[in-house]
């Protein structure tokens, strides 16, 4: 390629707060003090230091692998080359801490043109949250390859970590993180995507325990015509910080990307947040592109802020969308349902249920749909006496 | 047997102006088997009295009474009403995302039971039901009226009549909206339900073209908040030939 193609080729840069400069040099970031655009959300005090100088140690989760048919999965040292392949720069102190402090890192591979048959799964289990550990994992799907990942995280521990996951032209990867934590967990996970062309990424984010929950997910495009699908559900009970911040780099023509962030919130300083960032480039033409966030409040208490943000560097696009909110109980939904004899608790019950159903099955993961049903059931199990409507707040 | 009786029942709604009187003392007996088609103009109260009956949250009682078979219903939660037998067929039936029509109708018949109805039996009835109000089978695996037509909420509702069977079915507006196909099939699902045994039946409406297909036992005019005139099926007539001016220049 000669320079002038090669120039051509490459993306201009961008003046936007969407979209800082990143580093792998941890001192490039400075400590957060909380009132940065990107930490004004998160309780730094809760953090156990991580965001500052506190050590990382090795063992803070056991890692169990159930890899399906036909994935590799294995362990890389830190130096190697497939580390940054998702084109994953830190934008933060945290991910930068977490970059320079792997001791090495988990690659899960499809191979080029395979279908995989059930999903892999990759279950961490905090070990205690007295020491921190940090994280790193590529996965990367080859051209034309089909397969689904599920990271489970479980137990009590400190975590920082990276993933980035690379999909090749034309393969079509699911990948899901579960983050059901033990109460005292915190975990800042940063992950990455580059999309290659035509390609289709399903990431999904599942979110119930933890003290401090906050999951940067980024995308972006290695060529035309590539999709992402960022789902996410979530349910933050009494004192719990669950955040989500998501952007979508629409850097190549004629890609799609479609978020949908879910989440219900209950009891005492329950907090949720979500960001939805979407940057549309001048080079991404007949995009289209849609992010949702909706909470459901069920109990005085609980707080949800929810921040979609749309730049737009060129017209000629297919379409871009966005709509957020936030709500109690409908009262005409359980007027109606109690008006076929459904008492109040069981009414709220389903309309929950019916909040969620629709997002559980766009997962699509069929090993995954019981058990979040039942999870979102046994949150609910929590307090589903006290769950309020507007006439009685 | 069942007589829902309502004695000067008087209900406010709270406005940005403070309370509003809608209802201005209402009374109105219905026996067992009966059918009573209340007719009003637009605003006349009209909807309020259903909803008010079934327990709408929004609607305050500021007098009256209302009981069935001499219990009192205003004490009565909204879902407590629903198992004493009373069942509302809304003019705009509301969405719940998520939630199938076939979890819904098993959630609600088991809550008015009180036990899980046999599976084997109860897939039939469901699917009769759907049959009967021309609805496709594969309507029970949608969410409650998301995305349904017009026609299609209208349609559900009845079929809910037919499955749940209450003893008294209060209809707000349910030829609202039909076109005249749908209007005989919501009107042939409204008589099945009248000609079992002592069922009764209060169908509210703003038009007199649904009593082609249903012949009330008694007619009552409502207005401003009140009954003004009750009589048999030719009051009616009366009304299809010369609407409401009669009723509503004397309440002025």
């Amino acid at each position: 390629m000669t320079a002038a193609v090669q120039e051509a080729l490459e993306l201009g840069t961008v003046e936007s707060h969407l979209h800082p400069e990143g580093s792998f040099d941890v001192d490039a970031h400075e400590v957060p003090k909380g009132r940065e655009e990107i930490w004004r959300f998160t309780p730094l005090k809760r953090l156990k230091g991580i965001h500052d100088s506190a050590p990382f140690a090795d063992g803070a989760t056991k890692v169990e692998v159930e890899a399906a048919a036909g994935v590799s999965v294995e362990t890389v040292a830190a130096d190697d080359a497939v580390r940054g392949t998702s084109g994953l720069v830190p934008t933060d102190r945290v991910s930068a801490r977490a970059w320079a402090a792997s001791t090495g890192a988990t690659v899960v591979r499809i191979p080029t043109d395979t279908v995989i048959e059930g999903a892999t799964v990759i279950r961490h289990h905090g070990t205690g949250s007295e020491t921190a550990g940090a994280g790193h994992a590529v996965i990367v799907a080859e051209k034309f390859a089909k397969a689904t990942v599920v990271l489970v995280f479980e137990g009590s521990a400190v975590v920082a970590d990276n993933i980035e996951i690379v999909v090749e032209d034309g393969a079509d990867l699911t990948v899901v993180s579960v983050q059901d934590w033990a109460d005292d967990a915190v975990h800042l996970s940063t992950q990455h995507a580059k999309v290659g062309r035509d390609a289709n990424l399903k990431h999904v984010s599942v979110s119930f325990g933890g003290d401090v929950v906050r999951h940067d997910f980024t995308a972006e495009y290695a060529g035309p015509g590539g999709s992402v699908e960022a789902l996410g559900l979530y349910f933050a009970d009494a004192g719990q910080h669950i955040e989500h911040r998501l952007f979508v780099d629409h850097t190549a023509p004629k890609t799609k990307s479609n978020v949908v962030y879910k989440g219900a919130l209950q009891g005492e300083k329950a907090h949720a947040v979500w960001i939805g960032n979407v940057l549309i480039r001048k080079e991404a033409e007949g995009i289209e592109t849609y992010e949702e966030n909706r909470n459901l409040i069920l109990t005085d208490g609980a707080w949800a802020d929810s921040v979609p943000n749309l730049e737009i560097e060129t017209g000629e696009i297919e379409g871009a969308g966005h709509a957020s909110a936030i709500g109690r109980f409908d009262d005409e939904q359980l007027f109606y349902l109690q008006s076929r004899g459904i008492a109040e608790t069981e009414a709220k019950r389903l309309v929950v249920h019916g909040f969620f159903n629709d997002l559980i099955r766009q997962i699509g993961v069929p090993e995954l749909e019981e058990k979040l049903t039942s999870t979102v059931e046994a949150e609910l199990a929590k307090n589903i006496n006290t769950l309020i409507t507007k006439d009685n707040v | 047997m069942s007589t829902l009786e309502i004695k000067d029942l008087t209900v406010s709604v709270e406005t940005e102006d403070g309370p509003k009187e809608i209802l201005k003392g209402v009374t109105l007996t219905i026996n067992s088997g009966e059918t009573h088609a209340i007719m009003g103009p637009n605003g006349s109260g009209k909807s309020t009295l259903a909803y008010s009956i079934a327990g709408h949250p929004k609607y305050t009682i500021t007098g009256g009474t209302v009981t069935l078979d001499g219990e009192d219903v205003l004490e009565m939660s909204v879902d407590e009403r629903a198992k004493a037998g009373l069942f509302l067929a809304m003019q705009y039936p509301v969405e719940v995302p998520g939630v199938s029509v076939a979890n819904f109708l098993r959630t609600a018949k088991t809550a008015l039971t009180g036990e899980a109805p046999k599976l084997r039996t109860w897939v039939k009835d469901v699917n009769g039901a759907m049959d009967k109000m021309h609805l496709d089978p594969t309507f029970s695996q949608r969410s409650v009226n998301e995305g349904f037509s017009g026609g299609e909420k209208k349609r559900h509702e009845i079929a809910q009549l037919d499955i749940l069977d209450p003893a008294f079915a209060l209809l707000d507006e349910i030829d609202s909206g039909l076109d005249i196909d749908a209007l005989k099939v919501v009107s042939d699902g409204i008589n099945d339900f009248r000609a079992r045994d002592g069922k009764s039946v209060l169908l509210i409406t703003h038009y007199t073209r649904i009593l082609r297909y249903i012949k009330p036992d008694h007619v009552h005019v409502f207005v401003a908040g009140r009954i003004a005139e009750s009589g048999g099926p030719d009051l009616a007539e009366e009304l299809e030939a010369s609407g409401y001016e009669r009723f509503t220049s004397a309440a002025v």
